[in-house]
């Protein structure tokens, strides 16, 4: 662990959009010593692998592909001073804030006066959706396939089946081209596709079908793929394909904090926090995906950047002291974020992000101390992002979304 | 395609079919006991069959039949794996059970299973109330009715232990061979000659540990079956690391007659599992999942631990017991002794195979085979992938992490597909070293893993034609 530092005054967990903006600005706002910590050997995050996805408008100016945006967010954090170290793992994050770190040169440990996670999202996989049959190689994630397809430069398949329609599964429509694989089928259970316009065309563009309200039940075969059982409308029947690919259903990377003790909220499967990206322990902070499912990297770019100087603020102890008053849910609403609220202006989320359990027209509300203080009238889908003001003021808040009768 | 050596032809003083953790403690015994042993699988690696899928506890026996060959086994091997471990480099996590009563009819039953506890030589059982086993276990459901705690239920890592057997068997020149099918076999003179899918193999004994395709290979070998396999499917369902907080002993129901019930306990890995399932099925090669079994096992877990409802589940699979129409074992010697079935080994093996070894050595020596036996004894050691030690990432040289979830090196798959008896299949490369069975289940591994393992597996894990 010689090249490691043992102290630092931020250690950011994650070296992908969230965490490379939160160092450069931290660095910026003259943080000090800024350590980003990345487990594998490229910092950069998801992007990395998408060859394909128009980034960096907000943050460069430009229509980038993910490889390029992810190297210019690299070179932006170094050029502002901030220390990355790939191919280091957080194993654990203790009261200290401590971490104990591991990597080629085995165990170590880096104290930290704030520590900052930013250790995003992975995809439900098919043993998370316990779908059903056998065990055959040839099922992989969207992830799983581009690390295959960009990463290797393998085809782990060629007529495989598509689980899922959320944004990336059209990502993973277009690995495949890339690689030559032509998927029979797209499945979804939902009775629509769940990405917005216009990527739902992409299938009846490159007349791959589409089975909307259909289930995945099982999958047959005893060392690769062979065939897929799909169920809809109570009828069951086999389809020939030798690779399934378990799209989105996204969770956030969550293990480390959850194991480090921080307050978790089931509902969006990260940690919980206020509108400064404070968790529960006020000198460990988070941001980007793991604070939900799912945003783009531009979004996570600007809220590490936003976390980041409320950071800055705390290292400067002029962050007003952490609260419990919890935003409460009511209706038919997933998620919200931040959970909490501490009050006293100039937050680091700005708005209080929520999401659809279900496809629902409604209404939009948020109360404090039950009386409403915004409202509006919408048409929700799940995994659109739907956004309301921060409560003002000391009161409780309520956000609810109630569907039209 | 990597090779193993030519096909031997013997003469073997002992062959044993089927690669489970039956047949690598029965090579370990016999190789100890200075025999040449010969182990013949059919898969591409061990422990591709009945071993390969099991609640991963090392069991006292307390609830097997009184006086039952099971019984004896199981105490035997338990006695045996707890000397062993530690030299072996394998975990044995002390964590004890509790078989918890959810009913009036359930706790009636506790102090008649007490007493067979005891009668089974496990004394030192405890009886526990509610509030008790609530103050042991605070997350369980608080509509327990009642309780009693074995201390010595433990946890141990169900693939690196028969790999360890198998390890020191051919540290003592124990010949292995894998995808080596036996199709046939007759006897001539004193001498057996197995028709393989390698070549012809010829040894003094011949030890069936098929598994689940015992009583076929009876049938191949002499002619008759002295019983019926009746695969029986179990389902498991785990879950992610944080769970394991959530008990630290194991949770056993009270038990029935057809089987032992739905366990929530933590694995030698740091996850919590649930399951098995007890489903009877005709097939003996594949045990499918069913996503209505696997939710109802879920909410059988969140039953007992109703923390578990927000937790993320891992990993799904299925294993196949190789059930008999009788619940006892299986063994007996035929053909005048140059033969013994060991058979019906159904959900006790792991625990059980050391006793079970020690047990058929002592009935080969009954119908006089003997031999010398080595004047020092080689004792391997695993890496440890269990949370019982330290881990290979944490010493310096590692290679780098590729597996993050399970936190697998570089170093440890490069050592599983190299060594004595490297790894053949993906399958075979998780067992050693837990790689792609973590949380993300391949989404950051497999492509490092794929170029790590290009033409070390019959079927590779991505083609690139």
């Amino acid at each position: 662990m010689a090249d490691l530092p043992s102290k630092v005054d931020v250690a950011i967990v994650g070296g992908g959009p969230a965490g490379l903006a939160a160092a450069t600005e931290l660095r910026r706002l003259r943080a000090g010593r800024v350590l980003v910590i990345e487990r594998e050997a490229e910092a950069g995050g998801v992007p990395r692998h998408c060859g394909h996805s128009p980034y960096g408008l907000r943050e460069f100016g430009r229509p980038m592909l993910g490889p390029g945006y992810a190297r210019a967010l690299v070179a932006r954090a170094e050029a502002a001073g901030a220390q990355l170290a790939t191919g280091v793992s957080v194993t654990a994050l203790s009261d200290g804030p401590r971490l104990t770190v591991t990597s080629e040169a085995g165990t170590g440990e880096i104290a930290a006066r704030l520590v900052l996670l930013t250790t995003g999202i992975r995809e439900t996989t098919r043993a998370g959706r316990m779908i059903g049959g056998t065990k055959p190689g040839g099922v992989l994630t969207t992830g799983g396939l581009q690390g295959l397809v960009y990463g290797a430069g393998l085809r782990p398949f060629r007529r495989p089946v598509i689980l899922g329609t959320e944004l990336v599964a059209f990502s993973a429509i277009l690995t495949c081209r890339h690689a030559g694989i032509r998927p029979v089928a797209m499945v979804e259970p939902g009775a629509r596709i769940t990405a917005r316009h216009p990527a739902g065309l992409l299938p009846r563009l490159l007349g791959i079908p589409l089975h909307l309200g259909t289930e995945l039940a099982a999958i047959e075969g005893r060392e690769r793929v062979e065939a897929v059982v799909l169920r809809s409308g109570g009828a069951e029947r086999r389809l020939a394909a030798d690779g399934v690919i378990v799209t989105g259903r996204f969770r956030p990377e969550a293990t480390l904090s959850r194991e480090g003790g921080l307050t978790y909220d089931p509902a969006t499967g990260g940690p919980e926090v206020d509108e400064f990206g404070r968790t529960s322990d006020p000198a460990i902070f988070a941001a980007g995906n793991l604070l939900r499912p799912v945003e783009t990297a531009g979004w996570c770019w600007a809220e590490g950047r936003a976390v980041a100087r409320a950071m800055a603020r705390a290292l400067a102890g002029e962050l007003p002291p952490p609260a419990a008053r919890r935003v409460a849910r009511a209706g038919a609403l997933a998620w919200v974020v931040p959970q909490r609220i501490a009050g006293g202006g100039s937050p680091a989320l700005g708005t209080l992000q929520v999401r659809a359990a279900r496809a629902a027209s409604g209404r939009l509300s948020l109360s404090v101390d039950g009386h409403e203080t915004a409202a509006r009238a919408l048409r929700a889908l799940p995994e659109r992002r739907m956004l309301l003001p921060l409560p003002a003021g000391t009161g409780l808040p309520e956000v609810r979304l109630v569907a039209a009768p | 395609m990597p090779s193993e050596p030519a096909p031997p032809r013997g003469p073997f003083d002992v062959a044993i079919v089927g690669g489970g953790v039956v047949g690598c403690a029965l090579a370990r015994r016999f190789a100890l006991a200075g025999a040449a042993v010969v182990l013949m699988e059919k898969a591409p690696d061990i422990l591709d069959g009945a071993s390969k899928g099991n609640s991963a506890i090392l069991h006292t026996g307390f609830d097997a039949p009184p006086g039952s060959l099971e019984a004896a086994c199981i105490a035997e091997g338990y006695r045996e794996y707890e000397e062993i471990h530690a030299r072996l480099g394998l975990p044995l996590i002390r964590s004890g059970a509790l078989v918890v009563a959810w009913s009036d009819e359930q706790e009636a039953a506790l102090p008649s299973l007490m007493e067979q506890a005891r009668a089974n030589g496990v004394s030192d059982v405890a009886p526990l109330t509610r509030d008790e086993t609530l103050a042991l276990e605070p997350n369980l459901a608080p509509s327990l009715r009642a309780s009693f705690r074995v201390p010595r239920e433990g946890l141990i890592d169900p693939w690196s232990a028969p790999l360890a057997y198998l390890t020191q068997a051919m540290a003592h020149g124990a010949e292995v061979l894998r995808g080596c099918a036996v199709q046939g076999g007759t006897r001539e003179g004193d001498l057996w000659r197995l028709d393989t899918t390698r070549g012809d193999v010829s040894a003094r004994l011949v030890i069936n540990a098929a598994g689940l395709y015992g009583d076929l290979l009876d049938e191949a070998l002499i002619g008759r079956r002295d019983f019926t396999i009746r695969p029986r499917r179990g389902q498991f369902v785990v879950y992610d690391k944080p769970a394991a907080a959530l008990a630290g002993h194991i949770l056993l129901p009270v038990p029935t007659a057809l089987t032992k019930g739905i366990v929530v306990c933590r694995t030698a890995w740091g996850n919590l599992l649930v399951g098995p399932t007890a489903e009877e099925q005709e097939d003996r090669a594949t045990a499918p999942l069913d996503h209505a079994t696997l939710d109802a096992l879920r909410a059988k877990g969140e039953e007992i631990l109703p923390a578990l409802a927000g937790h993320d589940v891992t990993a799904v699979y299925a294993g196949l017991r190789p059930a008999t129409e009788e619940k006892d074992y299986r063994i007996k010697v035929h053909e005048g002794g140059s033969y013994v079935t060991v058979g019906g080994i159904r959900s006790t093996g792991l625990s059980a195979a050391l006793g079970i070894a020690a047990h058929v050595l002592r009935l080969a020596e009954e119908a006089g085979h003997g031999w010398q036996a080595p004047n020092e004894v080689a004792w391997p050691r695993m890496r440890n992938i269990s949370v019982a030690a330290p881990r290979d990432h944490e010493s310096a040289g590692n290679g780098g992490i590729v597996c993050h979830c399970e936190q697998v090196t570089r170093r440890e798959i490069e050592a599983a597909l190299s060594g004595p008896l490297p790894a053949r299949s993906l399958a075979g490369l998780k067992r050693r070293t837990r790689v792609t069975m973590g949380r993300c289940q391949g989404f950051h591994c497999s492509g490092p893993l794929a170029r790590m393992t290009a033409g070390a597996f019959d079927t590779p894990m991505a083609g690139n034609g």
